[in-house]
């Protein structure tokens, strides 16, 4: 019965939705004031549908109920209970629920804010909201209902793939999806203003929480999927450049580059086609990026690919969004007025070019994700595009980039001055340099680029610290050495400034994170018990093979020993194959032997009758930085958010505190 | 779901191959360190072809297998690492390589990088050059018709 009430919530979400999309439109070629007011009501009443189905769906899940196909699929009595829940989003079906579940939310959240925008921007924007909802929910409706049911119900489930029963189910798609249907806001915006025809610096002061957020959530879903594939698949690597991982990439240089020229328009009011472009792209490839998993095109063997009327489904819809707005973009841009000139060396300069490199890496990317999918349609010939292209082509794009970041941080605006700003930092350059060289000569013999990566990334970190630094010294007359005043000024700096220099530190930790694993080391060897392996400054030894139980799976585990090469005690680790019966699989566990932000890994290779097994040892020296940095920069997204800029702007004070008739009349 | 299709794929692999091995075994490695590190280095760039963007070197497919011994067996004969590269690619395509060859059908693609940084320079010196002032925008009908009723109550 729940089943079909969720049903029937989605059908009736898809009916609110339209209303949500049409009412506006309407409401604006009649000017009927109330039937604008509309579109808030009817986006709540949307995600409360759409919440409702999830909620049904999760309490199907939850109980194990096999009269619907979705839970057949894709559970099973003996799963553990987390799984029964993540597993929720762990199929098509349910994840398209998800990502419907958060577009309703983001709907219903731009309904309620209460922010400075002016009524007709925010009636189109919750139209276009609404027309993307209806366009999904039809979607799912038509092509992959979650609620469909089996008759007779089957005593058990299919359960779901091993793979996905692990704790980063739980977390990596929500993050990824706020991140990916966050910047749907920012589309509906940008279609908004140009179906308005005006587009100033209030567009660019409403945009930019949705873009932080987004990007803050985005930053975390990259980072923790791809955290979850460096322990799960146990070869240790952390990025592959598979399509499926670029597919999220896309979106987020774009989203960087949305978040960068936003500040321009918003400060000096230029890049406004620029901005509103980027906007536009961002969310296109956030769609693209779900067509790509889903329709099956680039990755022909994964979970999601089974049904091709869901391909074309959703090809249509990447053509209608994507195309729609194209055609709106090159239809109405040139009537946006361009305005604001800039020097080349300012702050604005330095936004400027970091759009530039962003926009040439996505460029890069999205090119060599589809390159082979074109040329094999247009002329046959199969080529494949791997990590040793995205890596010739991508770095060097990324270290120009990640070299003006401090430059952009440092220069004012309007007119900078790089020699002043050189000289600030000086201190920066020099460390980072100090750091580079002392790096190169300690490990002097090993990889070339591991010691100019720590010291570009000692540099952005660095960096960051010297602008906050540097700003609560003060300039001129008011400079001061005084620790208390610093103090003082620092913490009353604006919180967009700590969050710039929080995201850019983050960077720089990442940099650091991956430079080091130009020093990773990896051991291979069959090993019986007692026996030993080695790689880089530890040793493993076996010291046993034993079976070993779980909730839904049995274990082969080997039990090791790290020690340090002198000797001395480290740790344990236990590596294993699982084998689940319901899907008879087996699946890698591999081992981690967490020391400080560096890891010892270890992966179970064969397990050999005679007692022996085939052992992958791996050094990752300060590999957790890869993913604590992402952590920091999503904290900086998030520091910026609480920025008094974004709660109080200048136009909402103006409409809680309405202008006096008398002021007005003393102002002329 | 970044990870979680490929972590679906790589499933698919595993159940392709006996036991669920993982990529270079130790069986397989030469006793030269020198020449074992040219091959991984060769094996890194190489098409596991049954696998979706997976380096013989990560892969655990039996033919991936097959493909890495290959490589050290030609090494072991004295091939130079282009030539190794060259004799698979013949025996197998254009497809094995990871790093695509510059030629006239990757010409695009080797270009982009170059291409898009020409273009938004090009764009940016266009920019430059319409050195016009930027002139406010002007007032909507209605925000005109809403200072007009502002003005009129005095």
């Amino acid at each position: 019965m729940l089943i079909e009430v969720g049903h029937f919530a989605l059908a009736l979400a898809l009916a609110l939705s339209l209303v949500q999309a049409v009412m506006p439109v309407w409401a604006a070629r009649s000017g009927d004031q109330a039937l604008r007011a509309v579109a808030t009501p009817a986006a709540l009443g949307t995600f409360a549908c759409v919440l409702f189905a999830f909620g049904a769906l999760t309490y199907a899940h939850a109980t194990s109920d096999f009269s619907v196909q979705n839970v057949v699929e894709n559970s099973h009595t003996a799963k553990p209970f987390l799984y029964k829940l993540s597993g929720v989003w762990g199929n098509h079906e349910g994840s398209m629920l998800l990502w419907i579940l958060i577009l309703a939310l983001f709907g219903a959240l731009v309904a309620i804010a209460r922010e400075s925008v002016p009524p007709t921007l925010r009636a189109n924007t919750l139209a276009v909201q609404g027309l993307i909802t209806f366009v999904f929910v039809l979607f799912i409706i038509t092509t992959s209902n979650p609620f469909a049911r089996v008759s007779p119900a089957p005593p058990e489930g299919n359960d779901l793939n091993p793979l996905l029963q692990d704790f980063g189910l739980a977390i990596h798609p929500p993050l990824l999806y706020v991140g990916y249907v966050g910047f749907s806001i920012t589309f509906a915006f940008a279609i908004a203003a140009l179906i308005d025809g005006r587009i100033d610096a209030v567009w660019a002061r409403a945009v930019r929480p949705w873009t932080l957020t987004a990007w803050s959530f985005l930053t975390l879903g990259i980072a923790m999927g791809s955290y979850w594939a460096y322990y799960e698949l146990g070869w240790g690597g952390w990025w592959f450049w598979d399509p499926v991982e670029n597919a999220s990439l896309m979106p987020w240089l774009a989203g960087t580059a949305l978040l960068h020229s936003t500040v321009v328009m918003e400060k000096r009011d230029a890049l406004k086609v620029w901005t509103v472009l980027l906007a536009i792209l961002t969310f296109s490839l956030s769609l693209l990026g779900t067509f790509i998993v889903r329709s099956g095109v680039l990755t022909s063997v994964h979970s999601f690919a089974t049904d091709p009327t869901r391909g074309i489904f959703i090809l249509a819809i990447l053509i209608l969004f994507i195309g729609g707005s194209l055609t709106l973009f090159a239809w109405r841009a040139p009537m946006l007025r361009q305005g604001g000139l800039f020097a080349p060396i300012s702050r604005e300069g330095a936004l400027v070019m970091n759009n530039l490199f962003l926009a040439a890496a996505c460029a890069t990317v999205f090119v060599g994700t589809l390159y082979p999918l074109l040329l094999e349609m247009l002329t046959a010939e199969k080529i494949s595009v791997g990590p040793p292209f995205f890596n010739y082509t991508f770095i060097p794009l990324a270290i120009p980039l990640l070299l003006i970041v401090p430059f952009g941080q440092t220069l004012a605006w309007k007119r900078g001055d790089v020699h002043a700003a050189s000289q600030r930092l000086f201190a920066a350059l020099a460390v980072a340099l100090v750091v580079g060289l002392a790096v190169l000569a300690y490990t002097w013999g090993g990889p070339m680029m591991a010691p100019v990566g720590i010291g570009l990334g000692a540099y952005l970190v660095i960096g960051s610290v010297l602008e906050i630094v540097s700003r609560a010294r003060g300039y001129g007359a008011s400079r001061t050495r005084k620790a208390s005043v610093v103090w003082r000024r620092a913490i009353g700096l604006p919180r967009s400034a700590w969050g710039t220099a929080l995201a850019h530190a983050g960077v720089g930790v990442v940099v650091l994170g991956i430079a080091a694993q130009g020093w990773a080391t990896e051991g291979l060897k069959t090993l019986k018990p007692g026996e030993s392996l080695a790689s880089g400054p530890y040793v493993a030894t076996l010291d046993r093979v034993g079976p070993r139980m779980g909730e839904n799976y049995s274990e082969t585990t080997a039990f090791l020993t790290i020690r340090s090469t002198a000797g001395d005690m480290i740790g344990t680790v236990e590596t294993g194959k699982r084998f689940y019966p319901s899907r008879k699989m087996t699946v890698t566990e591999s081992g981690l032997l967490t020391l400080g932000v560096s890891q010892v890994y270890a992966s179970l290779g064969e397990v050999l009758p005679e007692g022996g097994i085939g052992l992958r040892l791996y050094y990752k020296p300060l590999v957790l930085l890869i993913w604590l940095g992402a952590v920091v920069m999503a904290l900086g997204g998030a520091v910026s958010l609480t920025d008094r800029r974004m709660r109080v702007g200048a136009p909402a004070r103006a409409k809680t505190k309405p202008v006096h008739a008398g002021s007005m009349a003393a102002a002329e | 779901m970044t990870a979680a299709p490929r972590l679906a794929l790589a499933l698919l692999l595993a159940l392709g191959s006996a036991g669920g091995a993982l990529a270079v075994q130790p069986d397989e490695v030469l006793k030269d360190a020198g020449l074992e590190a040219r091959a991984r280095d060769i094996s890194a760039g190489l098409r596991c072809l049954v696998c979706q963007n997976q380096s013989i070197d990560d892969s655990d497919a039996p033919l991936a297998r097959d493909l890495r011994v290959i490589v050290r067996e030609r090494l072991q004969a004295g091939d130079t690492d282009p030539q190794v590269e060259s004799y698979v690619v013949g025996r197998y395509g254009e497809y094995v390589l990871l790093r695509p060859v510059f030629a006239l059908h990757t010409l695009l693609l080797w270009l982009t990088p170059l291409a898009a940084i020409g273009l938004g320079i090009f764009g940016l010196w266009r920019l430059s050059r319409r050195r016009t002032e930027p002139t406010p925008q002007g007032l909507s009908a209605a925000e005109e018709a809403e200072i007009a009723a502002l003005t009129r109550r005095d």
